[in-house]
Parts: C-alpha cells; sequence; structure tokens
C-alpha cells in the first residue's frame, strides 16, 4: 500500500496503455476478417464460389474468429464494469424501494452481475435478511440466469445488436413481471426456515469486517482479464463445435426446410422450445451458432429468443441449489412462472417481427 | 495461532481460495489452520453477499473474490498478530 503511493505516476499509465494497444489490435483483427476468411477458401483452398462446401468451410473460417474475438472483447468490458458493483451497496439501494421501483431496479442489477447459481444463494439469503420483499427478491433471481454475457455476446455477433438488446430488454421485462407476480401469491412460507431464522439472529457480535480497499484501475484490468480467461476458456470448444454444426447446416439444409417446424405459423414450436430447453444447459455457447444457422433456414425469432432463454434460464443445476432455500413447491411455481413468461415473450416476438 | 475460514458451498472458485490460501502460507512462518464452511446457515452468519468468503480470526476479508497471494500473507502476518 505504501509502495504504491511511492510508485512514479508514469507506472500506473502502463496498464492503459497495454489495453490500448490490445484494444487496436483487436479493430484491426475484427474489421478483416471476412477478406482473410474469403482469401483462405476462395484463393489458397481455391473453392469455386458455388460450391456448398465452400460455402460452408468460408462461414466457419469466418464465424470461429469473428466469434472468439467478440466474446473475448465483450467480456472482457462486461466483467470491468462487474468489478465496480458491490452487492452490498446493491442491497442498500434496493433496500428502500418499495415494489415496482424495487422489482425494476433489482431485474436491472441480476442483468449486470455474473450469474454463478453457487452465489445466488448467498444472495437469496442476503436480500432476504434485508427484509426486501420476496418478489422483488425474484426478480433478481429470474433476470440473472436469463441474461447470461456469453449468450448476449453470441447474439450480437451473429444477429446482430438489435437482437441483443431485444434480448436484454426482455430479460429484463420477465424477471420485473414474473417477480411481480410472484411477490403477490404470498410464497413466504415455501423458503426454507433456516433462513428467517439466520434473519432473527442478526449479525453475529464477534464478526468483524475489515474494509476492503478500493481496487486499482490496474487490478480492475487484471481482474477483468483474468475472469475473461476463465469464462472463454470454458466455452471456446462449444462455440467452435456449434459454429461447425451452423456452417454445415448453412451450407447443405435448404432454405425453408425448417419453416413449417420452427416458424412463426407453428403455433406449438415456442411452447416446445421451451420445454426442450429445460434439460440442456451447459451447451447454451454451442446452441446460438447452430440456432443462429437455423433462423436462416425459416425459423422464427421469437422461437428462438424463446429457446435460447429456457436453455439459459431454466436448468436442472440451478433448481438443485435453489433446493437449498426454497422448497419444492416454491421451485415448482418459479419454473412454471418464468416458463411461462419466455412462452409469451416468444409469441411476442413472433407478433412484431 | 491463525484459524482461516473458507466460506463456500463448494463451488469452484472456493476450492481455488483454499489452494491459494494453503500454497501462500506454506512457506510463512505462520501457524494456521483451515477450516472449511459449507453449511449455508454457517455462511451467512457472516453478513457476506457472495462467496467464497475468507476470515481470519473471525474477521470478514474478502467476498466474490480470490485475493492475490501477498495479499493472504500480509492478512495472515496481520491477524495472528490480533490475538
Amino acid at each position: 500500500m505504501q509502495l504504491a503511493q511511492l510508485k512514479p505516476t508514469r507506472k500506473d499509465q502502463r496498464p492503459f496503455l497495454i489495453v490500448a494497444v490490445l484494444a487496436v489490435l483487436w479493430f484491426i483483427a475484427y474489421n478483416n476478417l471476412q477478406a482473410i476468411a474469403d482469401w483462405v477458401t476462395y484463393t489458397v483452398l481455391d473453392f469455386s464460389r458455388e460450391d456448398q462446401l465452400g460455402e460452408a468451410l468460408n462461414f466457419f473460417i469466418y464465424d470461429t474468429p469473428k466469434l472468439l474475438l467478440l466474446l473475448s472483447g465483450m467480456i472482457f468490458l462486461i466483467t470491468l464494469v462487474q468489478t465496480f458493483i458491490d452487492t452490498n451497496k446493491v442491497r442498500e439501494v434496493v433496500e428502500k424501494r418499495g415494489e415496482g421501483i424495487g422489482n425494476l431496479m433489482a431485474s436491472l442489477f441480476g442483468a449486470i452481475t455474473p450469474f454463478c447459481s453457487c452465489s445466488s444463494v448467498p444472495l437469496f439469503i442476503g436480500f432476504v435478511q434485508a427484509g426486501i420483499p420476496l418478489g422483488i427478491t425474484f426478480s433478481f433471481l429470474i433476470t440473472s440466469p436469463i441474461m447470461n454475457e456469453v449468450a448476449f455476446v453470441l447474439l450480437l455477433g451473429l444477429f446482430g445488436w438489435k437482437v441483443a438488446l431485444l434480448y436484454l430488454a426482455s430479460g429484463i421485462t420477465i424477471g420485473i413481471v414474473a417477480g411481480l407476480i410472484l411477490g403477490r401469491m404470498n410464497l413466504e412460507n415455501y423458503v426454507e426456515d433456516f433462513v428467517y431464522a439466520i434473519k432473527a439472529k442478526g449479525g453475529q457480535p464477534g464478526v468483524a469486517v475489515a474494509i476492503e480497499e478500493k481496487p486499482t484501475w490496474e487490478e480492475r484490468f487484471q481482474q477483468a482479464g483474468e475472469s475473461t480467461r476463465e469464462i472463454v476458456g470454458k466455452v471456446w470448444l462449444f462455440v467452435i463445435i456449434g459454429i461447425g454444426i451452423g456452417a454445415f447446416i448453412h451450407g447443405f439444409v435448404p432454405e425453408d426446410a425448417l419453416s413449417d417446424v420452427m416458424g412463426a405459423g407453428a403455433w406449438w414450436s415456442v411452447p416446445a422450445a421451451v420445454l426442450l430447453g429445460i434439460p440442456l444447459y451447459s451447451n447454451a455457447a454451442g446452441i446460438i451458432p447452430i440456432v443462429s444457422a437455423l433462423l436462416g433456414k425459416g425459423a422464427a425469432l421469437g422461437t428462438v429468443l424463446a429457446f435460447m432463454m429456457s436453455v439459459v434460464a431454466l436448468s436442472l443445476p440451478e433448481m438443485i441449489i435453489l433446493r437449498k432455500v426454497l422448497k419444492p413447491r416454491l421451485i415448482a411455481i418459479f419454473v412454471g412462472v418464468v416458463a411461462v413468461s419466455i412462452i409469451l415473450t416468444g409469441y411476442l416476438f413472433n407478433l412484431v417481427i | 495461532m491463525l484459524t482461516i475460514k473458507i466460506l463456500g458451498s463448494g463451488c469452484p472458485n472456493c476450492k481455488r481460495l483454499e489452494r491459494e490460501v494453503n500454497d501462500a502460507l506454506s512457506g510463512q512462518a505462520v501457524d494456521f489452520e483451515v477450516i472449511k464452511v459449507t453449511d449455508y446457515a454457517d455462511i451467512m452468519t457472516y453478513g457476506i453477499m457472495s462467496t467464497p468468503g475468507l476470515v481470519m480470526n473471525e474477521t470478514v476479508l474478502s467476498t466474490g473474490r480470490i485475493p492475490k497471494r501477498q495479499q493472504i500473507i500480509d492478512w495472515a502476518l496481520q491477524y495472528q498478530t490480533a490475538e
């Protein structure tokens, strides 16, 4: 700490410099991907532009580095923002609001925090301890897993920013609405009793909390870099496999092959997509590239989005963890309300777009 | 004697924090023991909102992240004499 104060200011600028250089390299690489992919497929490998295999290969060579670059860059930005979020402060802010605004804030907060099912339980208990109404707590608990940063970035890369923002807006809205509904259902009895027991006990007198120092920019960059490496390290293989399958579909499946099954006209496709999405979990990163290829073959966007939200939001591992603080009946209600909200969102998009 | 508690239900980061603590302090002149607190009811009595939590002699030092090794060593030296 004392050492840090003695350091000359030039050294403080070094992390910014490194990040700036990386950002420039990133932009140069990102803007030349199509040219490189075309050059590799049509010049080096000498495919004709009409060849289906060539088209599939070009798609793969273009999409893989594009998505991985986009993932690394965006996840770095997102995790950098996350270093500024202090869960205790958030709790204080949400605590002061009532129903409505409280739901909105909890849902927004859920959208930006990383979701790891193991951190949702302490947060849930922390909210209950502070006396925050259950409905508001659920707004957080619903939006947090729906808004998956990897899914967001992949949507941005494959479908464009409109769809990515649509996903963001609908995730937040679902959290607010489902939270409001759950809040009206008087479900307090279906929370495990020990949660309230902790609340009654309050803070232990013997426990002191040391004040943490504010991290420096260098530490924030480091932290964001580490998180990025961890997240991208976990999903890159799924993304590549997904793009591979997507490339195959792109090149070989005829146009409109899926309009009967996944098109807006097939009313049952949205609930079917949501049901199918519940057991699928860890492959969310791989599913999006596949689904994006399906979209080009006649699948409807609402159906696709509903499927994706169901994949990321409703999963068995998450329910098992929530079981520690919620009684089975509440978990069932939770899943039901979220599933119905996602289905309605899917229909809405199919109608609007 | 320094009592170190790792608060966490067994998520990957909790295990990593435990490894970091052991690695950081193995070469130091600190007499310590590590206790894993995995029960949510116990974890939450420390009033933390994100795991893993690092506690030394009943003082919560970090939550939701894995501190640097040097930081862990500094804390250990500071809190072992505090008792």
